[in-house]
């Protein structure tokens, strides 16, 4: 099965998952700082910045774009609960 | 409330401005979370201008009636060309969608974190959303002779609070902020009776765990002029309006400069039936401590009440709690304190937990979970031991202290781990 790297800058861990992997599947379970709310795409409160790999996620749903845009978020930013990693090398730290 | 009734008029707070709110002076609970022993109110605005009639929030739904009334004494609905929404919970949208049905010709100016709301708010009523337009600081609305200006302030206490500033008359539409839950149809704060304690109290358990988002506000609003304050809940401020704004700054900035900031700090808190749990704690900090820069504090929670723990743990950088496992579950003084921090910003600190146990010790699993429902980050396993730690047992907390000041200090060394053993060590 194909692998990807997230790296979470904030704790200084790299965890190798599987591709298809979301960053909400692994950002709690090893202590990263981001935080969620309805982990469902909605509130943004899990609004991570990808400092580098954003090509290495899949695109955001028409959902997730509206989400970002109605929260004004900056360039590069994603919301944790619903990026997916598709390979490569990620990393993030929380917005 | 004062025994005279309040008519069933529009009250003039400026020229050409009107309350047409709503008094509910028989609520003695809002949002489930506040006491209100006199009620509340839900404060509506109308301003005039040359051109166009604008409304300024409305209330809760089943004060309808008393919103139409007021507004029906002041305006007609053709007249009303604008709609602001400074906050759309319930308490202040709630006559919004028979106001959008008697208005149709009125755009509403609302916050860009708003727009969704409005749609989920309109729901049930099929219609379909107004025309609106999201607005945000320096934004204006020309009524004719009479600007709108608009303050992007947001979390005060929702995503999608705003102020909106009438620029002429130095009027200041709050939405919740400098507002309080209190009922009195004297309406005015120099003419109603003594509201201190219900201004404070509203700060300290609405506005508390925003006071970042309070002091960004404050420094948009000081530069202007003031000559009144309109706040969605409770008496219109129209006497001293600036003090209502230093008391906030003052609330949002801690009084006393508080001296262990001069490092990061680790706040250890932790139940003990036998001391076994204490002796973890004990040696949790000494390790916290050996690293040097932050300042460890231990509490025994049996010896205070959560709202003065509340105190210290908004400004500490990180949290352990220790707790023996009874009856399969953390003690209920941990709880307790767990489910009072909602009054304080706890988002993204440092997150612990350890305890001694008997059978089972499943509390530390339980506080674990729970600071990550609090959006603390939990980076280190937490300690369970059964019964009585030995030396080594001891070894491992003050290494558990000692990770968790690496954290606070950014001292972590780099770790790679498979997602496999993730999920082994978390099961």
């Amino acid at each position: 099965m194909p692998k990807a790297k997230i790296t979470f800058q904030d704790i200084g861990v790299t965890v190798t998952v599987p591709a298809g992997t979301r960053l909400i599947e692994v950002s709690e379970k090893v202590g990263a700082g981001i935080t969620y709310g309805c982990r469902e795409g909605e509130c943004c409160t899990c609004l991570t910045k990808i400092i580098s790999g954003g090509e290495n996620l899949a695109p955001p749903s028409i959902l997730e774009d509206q989400v970002l845009k109605d929260n004004m978020a900056p360039r590069n930013h994603r919301l944790a609960c619903q990026a997916q990693v598709i390979g490569g090398d990620i990393v993030v730290k929380p917005a | 409330m004062a025994a005279v009734a309040l008519t069933d008029h529009a009250v003039e707070i400026a020229p050409g401005v009107h309350w047409v709110g709503a008094l509910d002076p028989h609520l003695r609970s809002f949002d489930i979370i506040l006491k209100t022993a006199n009620g509340t109110s839900y404060n509506s605005y109308v301003v005039r201008g040359e051109n166009g009639v604008a409304v300024i929030d409305t209330v809760k739904e089943n004060f309808s009636d008393d919103f139409f009334r007021r507004l029906e004494s002041v305006a007609r609905y053709e007249e009303i060309t604008t709609i602001v929404l400074n906050h759309l919970e319930p308490d202040h949208s709630g006559a919004l969608p028979e106001l959008l049905k008697r208005a149709p010709q009125a755009r509403v100016y609302l916050s860009s974190r708003a727009q969704m709301m409005l749609k989920a708010l309109l729901k049930p009523s099929g219609e379909k959303p107004p025309e609106y337009t999201p607005v945000t600081t320096g934004d204006e609305v020309d009524l004719g002779g009479r600007t709108l200006r608009f303050l992007h302030t947001p979390y005060l206490h929702w995503p999608d609070t705003q102020c909106t500033y009438l620029v002429e008359d130095g009027l200041l539409f709050t939405g919740d902020i400098f507002g309080c839950h209190f009922c009195d149809n004297r309406l005015f704060n120099d003419t109603v009776g003594d509201f201190r304690f219900s201004f404070e109290y509203y700060y300290a358990h609405i506005m508390r765990p925003f006071r970042e988002y309070v002091l960004d506000a404050i420094a948009l609003i000081d530069p202007l002029e003031i000559n009144l304050i309109a706040p969605a809940h409770g008496p219109v401020l129209r006497h001293k309006p600036r003090d209502y704004v230093h008391r906030y700054r003052e609330l949002a900035t801690p009084r006393l400069f508080n001296e262990a900031r001069s490092e990061k700090t680790l706040v250890v808190f932790y139940l003990s039936a036998y001391g076994n749990t204490r002796r973890m704690a004990e040696a949790l900090a000494a390790g916290a401590e050996s690293l040097g820069g932050v300042r460890v504090s231990l509490y025994d929670l049996e010896g205070g009440e959560a709202d003065i723990f509340t105190d210290l743990v908004e400004e500490a950088d990180g949290l352990a709690f220790g707790s023996p496992t009874i009856n399969a579950d953390a003690v209920k003084p941990i709880w307790d304190l767990l489910s009072s921090l909602t009054t304080v910003n706890i988002k993204g600190k440092l997150g612990a937990a350890f305890g001694s146990y008997g059978w089972s010790g499943e509390a530390v699993r339980l506080i674990e979970d729970r600071l990550r429902g609090l959006k603390l980050r939990v980076p280190v396993e937490g300690l369970r031991i059964k019964l009585v730690p030995d030396a080594g047992e001891l070894e491992a907390c003050w290494l558990l202290g000692e990770q968790l000041a690496r954290h606070l200090t950014g001292q972590v060394e780099h770790r790679e781990i498979e997602f496999s053993q993730l999920q082994a060590i978390t099961a």
